[in-house]
């Protein structure tokens, strides 16, 4: 009577329902940054290959990642905003660090080669509120002399999603520019005040590659992998400097992982610090309702940061110094499962 | 005298009507012409873009990491098994709701709700729905899963098709059901074996174009089914499927993942064009 | 006696045409329809628990507030609400009729045999994901849009009162009009699927009187066809309408992300209720901000259920002229 004889159809729905049913595989999930998604999909990859064991990783976005965890929806959430120990205390939860990167200005300027252009922090936050508005205004000409700067207004490229690089973009800003902290803030997502959003890191770079004069923000393995027109920034320390793994290593350095792992690395002292580094976190529960979920994470990142490190700086990530390492593994120690005992991670 | 100008009014009547006439012609045929070229434009570069990257190891191996060899075996299964349940589930209610629309007790209260209703539904973004179904099945749940996801696709299959099937069902001449009345056959038989008969092609459209409506959405999945690196063939687990990899894979830095996101789009187009040859194929050979 | 009775239960193709079957096919039916109102009702409810802290502080203010600032927490949807309603109405405006003349030609001028092929392309539009509409308004046709058509349109209005404000803003090939153009392209085979299909089905014997009295192909359509069909054609319409609105990945890629409503210019970035959602929605905050978002849904119902009010009064007005002098 129909196409698809109903019979057939019987068949195929009871075929998919038995599939579904079936196979159970030993799989931890994870949600949140889409900063080191590429990385944990590759540790991923590469730890299934060793142990059989899978860790699912999808890029929610930071937000996403905090959300998840909350709602005890995945086993660990990842996030490029820290959150402080005292909101970790409330929500029984504790972050650890797994690996450095930067965010980097990034332009479409005929004319300027990548790394000529040089802009300081309280220049950014200007442009970005649409107080300097043209490329040859004397404030950029300043710091950029000899260089050819055209008379046209800037098109700025934003992050219409919210995201842990606006985060790190936007505390930066905060800290450089007073202006910046009163009138838009910090955060994974901002009111900003002038700007074409584009959505994701990719959406910004489309933005910023199709229009002519324009000037975004993105992660630095963006600019990398599609060697985008990049610009050098002023650290605290006065140095304009590159966006590249020694300058965020140099930001990461003067961090005390030991004593917290709440570190922003935005301006960093130290005189090759990149001033727009950032770290990015892991987020579990404190006391596991799967205990054997929670020791196969932990399982993952101990080998990640044992065995991981070559993954990490073939995609262009800083991987955590080994006091860092240590002061992780000891922190571990507070992630049990509901009797109290500490779950295991080797 | 009057007799000529009264030619001559009609004469000019006629030419003005030929002259609309012809308008209406030449403008149905830019219009299809229109509709052709934004086709072969956009079909042209999913071909282009996509063509290299579909190889047998695109079909057979798993989604890679970035910058590795791999293919998007998982994601095409997942969507398979996704699309074909949630049609399994929303295709069915939809009809039995269209024949009820259609058939008992057209006017009334129940009918006239559900009709609005059903439209507020059909504008529902995709979005809202996926929204929903996370708060209900994967909250309640405390995790993702392919499950999720194939709930949420059978809530856009609904509405389109309770819409289409009404619609066909309506167009069925009177006639033919009563003449079946007539020779005793009782209501369900009418409607399953006269009326839906006759009005099958159209709801197979119904059915062929929610099925073409889901296969290549992505929002609902991204908040339900999630996604995975791995081939699961659990439903209880979060399932890849092809839009939600292309989502990730076409807008990464990485060239290899965005060759495989081409390909994945060219895989879809070409899937849903299939079904809709086979099932017209279908159609035209049993009447 | 116990013939009679042992007839009733013992030959199932009896029971079959007995009234049973009929309720149980009945009772079937109707609560599928149930279902569906059931459906409509648990995504409201769940959307207005959701919102409420939103409802709750701005009540309808919020409708005709721009400020969209997730930092200080102050939240309005003006800008979203006019780029949905906008870019919908733009798509309405090229999809309509140009659906309208591609049923016109597949179902009157084309040759038999280009029909069907002619038909599977047009619908072959709709199976192209909506995520590679977005990518390819993004990456090709926005650049082609804006050097072929918005730059020559801003040198055109320059200058001129109100048009030029219109077409005023950067010309890069996003915005109100990229989005707009895009979802016309979208539900375009939708549309012409519809009135295809119930054009077809109009009776021949009514085609066949029109032309033998002597009517034009085009006063056949206009006057015969299009009254015979008018609910599927105005049901089509809302199918593509519905799919416009409710519209998420192509949208989001292409209308600029940028919450402004200080020019009215088509060109420029703008924002609509599902783009917003789907952008701001993983990372939103369980409080104010996912609550306005939330709230930001509840209004696309509204605005969907004032569109199919005003066609339902359209549909009704229509029907009562009919066997009236025209």
């Amino acid at each position: 009577m129909q196409i698809v004889s109903s019979r057939s159809l019987l068949a195929l729905a009871s075929a998919c329902a038995f599939i579904a049913t079936g196979v159970q595989a030993q799989e931890i999930t994870g949600a949140g940054a889409s900063f080191p998604a590429p990385l944990y999909a590759k540790w991923a990859s590469d730890y299934n290959k060793q142990t059989g064991v899978k860790v699912n990783y999808q890029s929610v976005g930071s937000g996403g990642g905090i959300k998840q965890i909350d709602s005890k929806t995945v086993d660990f959430g990842a996030t490029d905003m820290p959150l402080t120990d005292e909101v970790l205390k409330t929500k029984g939860q504790m972050q650890f660090p797994t690996v450095i990167g930067g965010v980097v200005p990034i332009l479409n300027v005929a004319g300027i080669a990548p790394g000529q252009l040089k802009l300081t922090g309280p220049l950014l936050a200007d442009i970005f509120l649409g107080k300097v508005s043209r490329w040859n205004d004397p404030a950029i000409k300043a710091i950029n002399p000899g260089v050819n700067l055209p008379d046209t207004a800037i098109a700025q490229v934003r992050r219409a999603d919210g995201s842990g690089t606006t985060f790190i973009f936007t505390n930066y800003l905060s800290k450089v520019s007073p202006d910046w902290k009163a009138k838009v803030g910090e955060g994974t997502a901002v009111n900003w005040p002038v700007g074409a959003g584009g959505k994701g890191n990719e959406g910004v770079a489309a933005f910023v590659a199709r229009l002519p004069n324009s000037l975004g923000y993105v992660e630095y393995s963006y600019v990398k992998q599609n060697k985008l027109n990049y610009a050098l920034v002023q650290n605290a320390a006065g140095n304009f400097v590159k966006p590249e793994d020694d300058t965020f290593k140099a930001a990461a350095a003067g961090a005390d992982w030991a004593k917290s792992f709440y570190q922003i690395l935005t301006n960093q002292p130290g005189k090759d610090s990149w001033p727009l580094s950032g770290a990015t976190f892991i987020l579990m529960h404190t006391s596991q309702d799967k205990p054997a979920n929670g020791s196969e994470t932990l399982k993952f990142f101990n080998w990640a940061y044992a065995n991981g490190e070559k993954a990490a700086t073939d995609l262009d990530y800083v991987p955590m110094p080994a006091a860092a390492v240590a002061a992780i593994h000891k922190a571990w120690g507070e992630i049990k499962d509901t009797s109290g005992k500490v779950i295991s991670y080797k | 005298m009057s007799t000529n100008s009264a030619l001559e009014a009609r004469q000019a009547r006629f030419a003005s009507r030929k002259r609309v006439n012809m308008l209406a012609i030449v403008l149905a045929m830019s219009a299809m012409a229109f509709g052709l070229f934004w086709l072969f434009w956009i079909l042209f570069e999913t071909v282009r873009l996509g063509i290299d990257g579909l190889t047998f190891a695109t079909l057979t191996q798993m989604t890679p990491p970035p910058n590795e060899e791999g293919g998007l075996a998982n994601a095409i299964y997942g969507s398979l098994v996704m699309v074909t349940l949630a049609t399994c589930l929303g295709a069915p209610i939809g009809i039995m709701a269209g024949i009820y629309l259609a058939e008992f007790d057209s006017k009334g209260w129940l009918a006239e709700t559900t009709r609005f209703v059903n439209d507020i539904l059909l504008s529902a973004p995709s979005i809202v729905i996926g929204l929903f179904v996370y708060s209900v099945v994967v909250s309640s749940f405390r995790s993702f899963s392919g499950f999720a996801g194939v709930v949420a696709l059978a809530l856009i299959v609904i509405p389109v098709v309770i819409r289409t099937t009404e619609d066909m069902l309506r167009l069925v001449p009177s006639g033919l059901r009563e003449a079946a009345y007539a020779l005793g056959a009782p209501k369900w038989k009418v409607i399953g074996s006269i009326t839906m008969k006759a009005a099958r092609s159209g709801v197979i459209t119904g059915v062929l174009l929610a099925v073409a409506r889901i296969a290549g959405e992505t929002a609902p999945l991204l908040f339900t089914a999630l996604s995975n690196q791995f081939w699961t063939s659990s439903l209880s687990e979060p399932m890849a499927s092809l839009p939600v990899t292309i989502f990730k894979f076409a807008m990464s830095p990485y060239e290899n993942w965005q060759k495989l996101a081409w390909a994945g789009v060219f895989l879809i187009t070409l899937a849903v064009l299939g079904l809709n040859i086979v099932a017209r194929v279908l159609t035209r050979q049993k009447s | 006696m116990l013939g009679l009775f042992m007839n009733q239960t013992t030959n199932p193709k009896r029971a079959l045409s007995g009234p049973l079957a009929d309720q149980v096919f009945g009772w079937l039916a109707k609560s599928a329809a149930l279902l569906t109102m059931g459906l409509l009702a648990a995504i409201l409810l769940s959307l207005a628990i959701s919102a409420w802290p939103a409802i709750h502080k701005y009540g309808f203010s919020f409708l005709t507030s721009t400020v969209w600032d997730p930092v200080q927490e102050d939240f309005g949807g003006l800008v979203m609400i006019y780029g949905t309603v906008a870019t919908s109405l733009i798509a309405l405006l090229i999809a309509v009729p140009v659906s309208f003349g591609i049923a016109l030609f597949l179902t009157e001028l084309s040759p038999a045999w280009l029909k069907r092929p002619l038909g599977t392309a047009i619908e072959l539009l709709a199976a192209v994901p909506s995520i590679v509409y977005g990518m390819w308004g993004l990456l090709v046709f926005g650049p082609v849009l804006a050097t072929y058509v918005q730059i020559p349109l801003q040198s055109a209005f320059n200058g001129v009162p109100y048009l030029g404000a219109f077409v005023s803003g950067p010309p890069v090939g996003i915005g109100i009009l990229s989005a707009g153009i895009i979802l016309a392209i979208m539900i375009i085979p939708f549309i012409s699927a519809v009135m295809r299909d119930v054009f077809e089905v109009t009776p021949p014997l009514l085609k066949e009187s029109a032309y033998g009295l002597g009517a034009t192909t085009w006063e056949v359509v206009s006057r015969v066809v299009l009254p015979y069909t008018k609910t599927g054609v105005i049901g089509g319409i809302m199918l593509g309408l519905g799919r416009a609105i409710g519209e998420t990945m192509a949208v989001t890629f292409v209308i600029g992300n940028f919450n402004q409503l200080d020019s009215l210019s088509l060109f420029q970035a703008a924002n609509s209720i599902t783009s917003a959602l789907a952008n701001e929605f993983a990372e939103a905050g369980e409080g104010l901000h996912q609550a306005a978002l939330m709230y930001l849904g509840l209004v696309l119902f509204f605005i969907t259920f004032v569109i199919l009010s005003l066609s339902k009064f359209l549909l009704a007005q229509l029907r009562k002229g009919e066997g009236t002098k025209t």
